[in-house]
Order: structure tokens, then sequence, then C-alpha cells
């Protein structure tokens, strides 16, 4: 059974359609990245799976069911991108009061607050106040607080804004973690190498619509340009052929991109005609760095007008 | 736990906890009483003194002329309407000779303007110093005139108001008394609180965890529970206050010798009035502590106490949801200054009309504004001080209270709906108009 499935959601503010007939599902254990330019309607979207905000149209099912923020809040947790916690109270007690808030007894939340607090090595800031924390301390903070409660979906806007490597690491390794426990993830962010570390599946929206949705490697496999590397031992005395065109080349090491018609074996075919070694050969895939620029560059999104809702 | 409690209990002991609380617990009595005692000093300094210097051309008034307070009537021959300011007097008055004692104009000049009081003071002296020569003149002699003046000083009114089937002894100061306190009281709480909650509510803004909370809670559940955790941190610190009034007068009575206190109880016995030699036996001080007791125990305490209670918490109630709306909408304590005063405004309005009405509790604008919400809860117990269904029929009583209740109902609802749009947006300056809208318009 699907964890959560958004049905042609809409949200309309009186200034622009913020998502606009939007729908997706989201398997169970897996890690779905949310991508989008600024102003797409992401965080919107966010809040309404979170509960915060009602739609105007459209409907969403978590775990099979019609989703019901009284009830289901409690099963998902939240680390949104302004985030921020109570300045002058004390981390654990402030961890145990928003574990209860979702639904875990004071006991409950005490125990799970102490295990977190060892496995990420915090265990010495149970009575410091949230103020006296560096920024990244306060991200690792946030991040333990979101999923303390062993929530079925897991909603990190830009998790890892503010932190440093080793950090950045640890809470990627405890994505994969969750996930592997039976946690689905989605996952919100601009990094887009990231996002090709860690998710499964990803949309892309723009605009408060929908405009790509796949799993990583499928999404790539559609923009293929038929872009390949080869690695030669020598310098060829031709560079170019019939089955493809030379896009760059740096002494033995070439970019090609095969032309339509032809395929990697003709290309492989025309230098070995050359007496020349083949030391590697691979296709290179667009990231989706450039599948994100090439898909909204030019859409006017980055500064968004306010329309008129008609 | 329900998640409003587990809200409540979290803004109240992070209040209580702190230290400044017990600090201000204590300290705000003291800061009142200097307050007051401060307000008093003034008035007393402020009293102008004035060294007036006489010319009576019928030789007269230099007997019988007396002075009041700092007003003080001099009677030098050698000074005249051009030397008595350096001579040091303040003011000079001439009186014409005259035949008869009709209407006759008195100049005075002087420098300095003389206030509006202190002529009528002089004005009164004056015909009081011709009132006392014409009875002398008719034969009265001046230690006649004298021990009249001291008999007819004996006069205590003594008021008694219809209680149905039964009268009541009431008592017109201490019903003054009381209202203005409680008035002043509930005014000072107001704002205190009101301020607390305003930035109670900005504490999740300026912090960033808005839509943390509002991911577990409803947005309405996180302002009441805001509201009431505040509230009764309010509620806290005036039940230590009166812990500490009945400390503090317990003990008082513990310096009380013995003695006293025995005469006390016999003037209790007999309501005030000892036969033959009783009266004379009784030391001031216990006929003091007597005539104090008495009197506090003419007022209706527990009436006073019940609307105390109610009216503080309704007034609370309606204008707490009023800040929280406001606080809801700002990021910093600056901008919230603007939107704040409309809220503000009423209260200050409340505070001035009841202290006209604390003269005249019965007037129709005594009347009105003990009904509408945004004043009934200074005005209103400012009448019911003065009695009940006396100056205040019970029906009025009934109908303030509900409106009251009906004020706080809209006032909380209007700011639910205020709070749940504005706690989550940020960079705008957003002003009353806009926050009206979020409230009526169709989501």
């Amino acid at each position: 059974m699907k964890m959560l499935e958004v049905k042609q959601l809409k949200k309309y503010f009186a200034t622009q359609k913020a998502v606009d007939d939007i729908s997706f599902s989201l398997e169970r254990g897996s890690i779905f990245g949310l991508l989008g330019p600024n102003g797409a309607g992401k965080t919107t979207l966010i809040r309404m799976i979170t509960g915060i905000f009602y739609p105007d149209e459209g409907e969403i099912l978590f775990d099979g069911k019609r989703f019901d923020p009284q009830s289901d809040v409690v099963n998902i947790g939240y680390m949104p991108e302004e985030r921020g916690l109570y300045k002058k109270m004390k981390i654990g007690e402030q961890a145990v009061y928003l574990a209860q808030l979702k639904g875990l007894s004071k006991h409950e939340a005490v125990e799970k607050v102490k295990k977190w607090f060892v496995k990420f090595e915090m265990q010495s800031w149970w009575n410091k106040k949230i103020e006296d924390l560096s920024k990244g301390m306060g991200q690792k903070l946030q991040f333990v607080i979101t999923v303390l409660h062993q929530p079925k979906l897991i909603i990190l806007d830009e998790p890892f804004s503010g932190l440093d490597p080793v950090n950045s690491n640890l809470i990627k390794n405890e994505i994969f973690e969750l996930a592997k426990n039976g946690s689905t993830v989605i996952f919100s962010t601009h990094r887009m190498e990231q996002v090709e570390e860690i998710c499964d599946h990803i949309i892309l929206v723009n605009l408060g619509k929908k405009i790509l949705d796949g799993s990583v490697t499928q999404i790539k496999k559609d923009f293929k340009e038929n872009k390949f590397s080869i690695q030669l031992s020598a310098m060829p005395g031709q560079l170019s052929g019939p089955s493809f065109d030379l896009i760059e080349h740096n002494d033995n090491k070439l970019v090609v991109h095969i032309r339509d018609g032809h395929t990697g074996n003709d290309v492989l075919q025309y230098f070995l005609q050359q007496q020349i070694g083949i030391e590697a050969f691979n296709e290179i895939l667009p990231s989706l760095n450039e599948i994100f620029i090439k898909e909204v560059e030019g859409t006017k999104a980055t500064t968004r007008a306010f329309q008129a809702i008609t | 736990m329900n998640k409003i409690g587990l809200i409540i209990r979290r803004e109240y002991l992070s209040r209580v906890k702190n230290r400044t609380f017990l600090l201000t617990t204590f300290l705000m009595p003291l800061l009142i009483v200097l307050f007051i005692a401060g307000a008093i000093f003034i008035s007393i300094k402020g009293r102008e003194e004035l060294k007036i210097a006489v010319v009576d051309n019928n030789h007269f008034f230099q007997n019988n002329l007396k002075g009041s307070g700092d007003i003080k009537f001099s009677f030098p021959t050698d000074v005249d309407t051009s030397n008595y300011l350096q001579k040091g007097y303040s003011a000079i008055m001439i009186i014409p000779k005259f035949e008869g004692f009709q209407h006759t104009e008195y100049i005075i000049r002087s420098k300095k303007s003389i206030g509006l009081g202190s002529e009528e003071v002089i004005e009164n002296r004056i015909n009081a110093a011709i009132e006392d020569n014409l009875l002398q003149q008719s034969g009265i002699s001046r230690n006649q005139l004298d021990s009249i003046h001291l008999k007819s000083q004996f006069a205590k009114l003594k008021s008694y108001q219809e209680h149905g089937n039964r009268t009541e002894e009431s008592n017109q100061t201490l019903a003054y008394g009381i209202g203005y306190s409680c008035g002043i009281l509930i005014y000072i709480i107001m704002l205190i609180y009101g301020m607390m909650v305003l930035r109670g509510v900005m504490e999740e803004k300026t912090s960033r965890i808005a839509e943390v909370m509002v991911s577990s809670v409803k947005p309405f559940e996180l302002m009441m529970g805001k509201i009431v955790g505040i509230g009764a941190v309010g509620l806290t610190q005036f039940l230590l206050w009166v812990v500490l009034i009945i400390v503090l007068t317990s003990s008082v009575q513990a310096f009380i010798p013995h003695e006293t206190l025995l005469q006390i109880q016999e003037l209790q016995k007999h309501n005030g009035n000892l036969s033959g030699g009783g009266m004379m036996q009784t030391s001031e001080s216990a006929q003091q502590i007597y005539n104090i007791k008495h009197v506090l125990g003419t007022a209706n305490w527990p009436l006073i106490i019940s609307c105390f209670g109610f009216y503080f918490l309704g007034g609370y109630l309606f204008y707490a949801a009023l800040f929280a709306a406001v606080g809801s909408v700002v990021e910093d304590i600056q901008s919230s200054q603007t939107l704040t005063l409309p809220v503000t405004m009423p209260i200050i309005f409340s505070f001035l009309i009841m202290s006209i009405v604390v003269y005249s509790p019965d007037t129709p604008l005594a009347v009105w504004a003990s009904m509408i919400p945004f004043s009934s809860p200074i005005v209103m117990l400012t009448r019911v001080a003065y009695g009940v269904p006396g100056t205040v029929p019970y029906w009025q009583l009934i109908l303030s209270m509900l409106l009251l209740i009906a004020g706080f109902l809209f006032t909380t609802w209007m700011a639910g709906k205020i709070y749940r749009t504005g706690i989550l947006l940020y960079g705008k300056k957003i002003s009353w108009r806009e926050m009206w809208k979020w409230a009526f318009r169709q989501s």
C-alpha cells in the first residue's frame, strides 16, 4: 500500500495559484525528492501534507485512509526550512515537550530523547539552553526532534543547510537507516548532488504544476543526450567520423555525441580501426542539476509574478 | 495529556520558575504603594503657597480673617501695591472702605497667577470672617462663637440603603475607596498582562518555532494555551499578593496589646456604643481600630470579591485575545506599537471614565460604560462597590456579565482567525485592515 497519495491538489491564494493540480504517490520506505525553484509551491504542498493548510480542492490519502490532521500528525515528522526552537528553554526539556505534543507519554519521550542524544553524542547538552548552541548543533538537535517519535512519514526541508561535512554525513546515514526501517522520507532541497545520492524517486515542481515524476535513474535516462566519454590509449589520427560529433577532447580523453541512427559500437569500431586501444568508455548521463536548469530556466519561475485568480 | 493542557503547563512553568517572577511579585505591591505615596506627596507639595498682605480699610478683618493651609494672611502697615513683592509677599489684597455688607469687590494683585483652587479658598475665608463679624455684632461673644464652631463639627452622616425588606448600613467613602482601588487594580493588571500575552505570542515568531509547533497542534490550541497559561501566571501572582496581605495584617494584629484587643471586642459586642463610662475607658486606638473594622465590615465583601474575580478573568480574556492577534503579525516590539494602540486606548479611556464614575456611579455614562465589554471590567466593578442592588440593579449586573462573556468569545474567535494566518507570515507589514479581512473574509 502506498504511504501517501496526493490527488489533484489545488491551493490558491489571493495573489497566486500556489499549487495548481498536483498528483503523486509515495511507496513505503522510499526516499522521495521534492524539487523545484523558489516560489514553485513546494512549501505550500508540504504544508498541506502536514495538515497546516487545508487544500482548496483535491484529496490526500495517508496510509490508505483519508488524511485526518487531528490523528495523523502524530505519524508525521516535519522539519521546515524556516526553523527554530524556544531560545530560553533547556534542550532536553524542549525535546521532551515537542515529543509529548506528538503524542508520546512523558516517560516514553524522555527515554527516546536520551537514546537519540547518545546516538548523536549530545548527552552533555541536556541542560543547556538553545541560545547556547551553534547553528550546526541546532540543526542536529532539530533533526533529532523531527524523528524522535518514529513517524511513518518524515518531511525534511533543506536539512543539510548549515551542517559541516561530518554532520551532513551523519544525517545522511540516518536518513538511509530510517528508510530501511520502514519510514518514508520526503526530502526537499536545492542541492541536486545530494538528491542524486540519496533519493530513489523525485518530482520536479514549477509554477504550481508538476513537470517531472519518476525514479532518479529513469529521469536521467529520459533526458540522456547520447553523450559518451572515451579514454584512448593514444591520440587518434582522425577525430571525426560519421557516427559521432566531437564535443570536447582533452588529449586522450574525448567527449562525443553519438548521432541518431548510430550506436556506441560504431564509435568504438571507428577508433579500433585506427589501431587505437580503448581504455574506458561510458555514457554520461545528465546531472539532475542540468536537468533542473533545462526544465526551469526561462519559465520566469525565479521572479514569480502575481497572477489574478479567474 | 491533551495538547492545550501541555501548552498551558509549559507556558505557566517557564514563567513561574523564572527568578524574575518572584522578584516582580514581591516588588510590585511595593511599587504600587510607592506610586500612591508619591502621588499624595506631590499633591501636597503641589499646593500653592501664598503669603497675602491685606490692606484693610475697614480695620476688622485682622482679627477675623484666618488663613487656610498654605494660604496665609498678614496685616502689615507699611505695604502698598508698589513694594509688596520686595517685602516678600506673593500678593496684596485691598479691601475698600464700604458701608454695609452687600456684594463688594475685593481686589487682589499678584505677579504670578493665583490658581482657581486658591481663589476659592480666599473667598471662603473672607466670607467666614464676615459671618463671624456679623454674628459678633448681633451680640454673640467671641468665646460663644468659638464653642459653637467646635460643637457644630460633630455631625457624621450614617447612610442606610434599602435592600428589599431590610436596610443595611452603607458607607460612601468606603465605596469610593474600594471602587477606585479595584478600578486601578484591574487597569494595571490588564495592561501588564496584555503586554505579557503580546510578547508571549511573539515568542513563536521570533524564535521561528511557529511552523514546527503548528505541525503538531492546531494554531487555535497554541493561541489558547498561551493565553490561559499567562493568565494562570497572573492569577498566581494575585493569590500570592492576597497571601502577603493576610500575613501582613495578621502580623500587625500580633503587635496590638492584649488590652486593646479586649476593648475592641467589647465595642463590637455593643455595636460601637458603650454605656456610661465605658466609652471613656476604651483607648483611642481601640476606638480607631474598631471604627476601621466596622466600616470595612459594611461592604458586601463576598459580592465584591466574586465580581472582582469575574471581571478580572473576563477583562483579561477579552483583551488578551486582541493582544494575541497583534502579536501574531509582528516580529519585533517596535512594529507592534502602531498596532497595539487601538487596543490600549480603550483600556486607558475606561480608566478615565472610571475616575468620573466613581464620584457619581448612577449616571447614564456610568450605566453605559459598565455594559460595553471594552470598559465594563473597570467601570462596573467601581459601581458594584456602591452596592448591589442599590446603585446597580441585578439586571444591569447580569446583562453586563453576559455582554462581557459574549465579548470575549467574539474577540477570541476573531483572534483565532487572525492568529492562524499571521503566525506563519514573515516580512510583510500588516495593518488592522488586513487583519480584519482575515477574520471576516470567507476563506
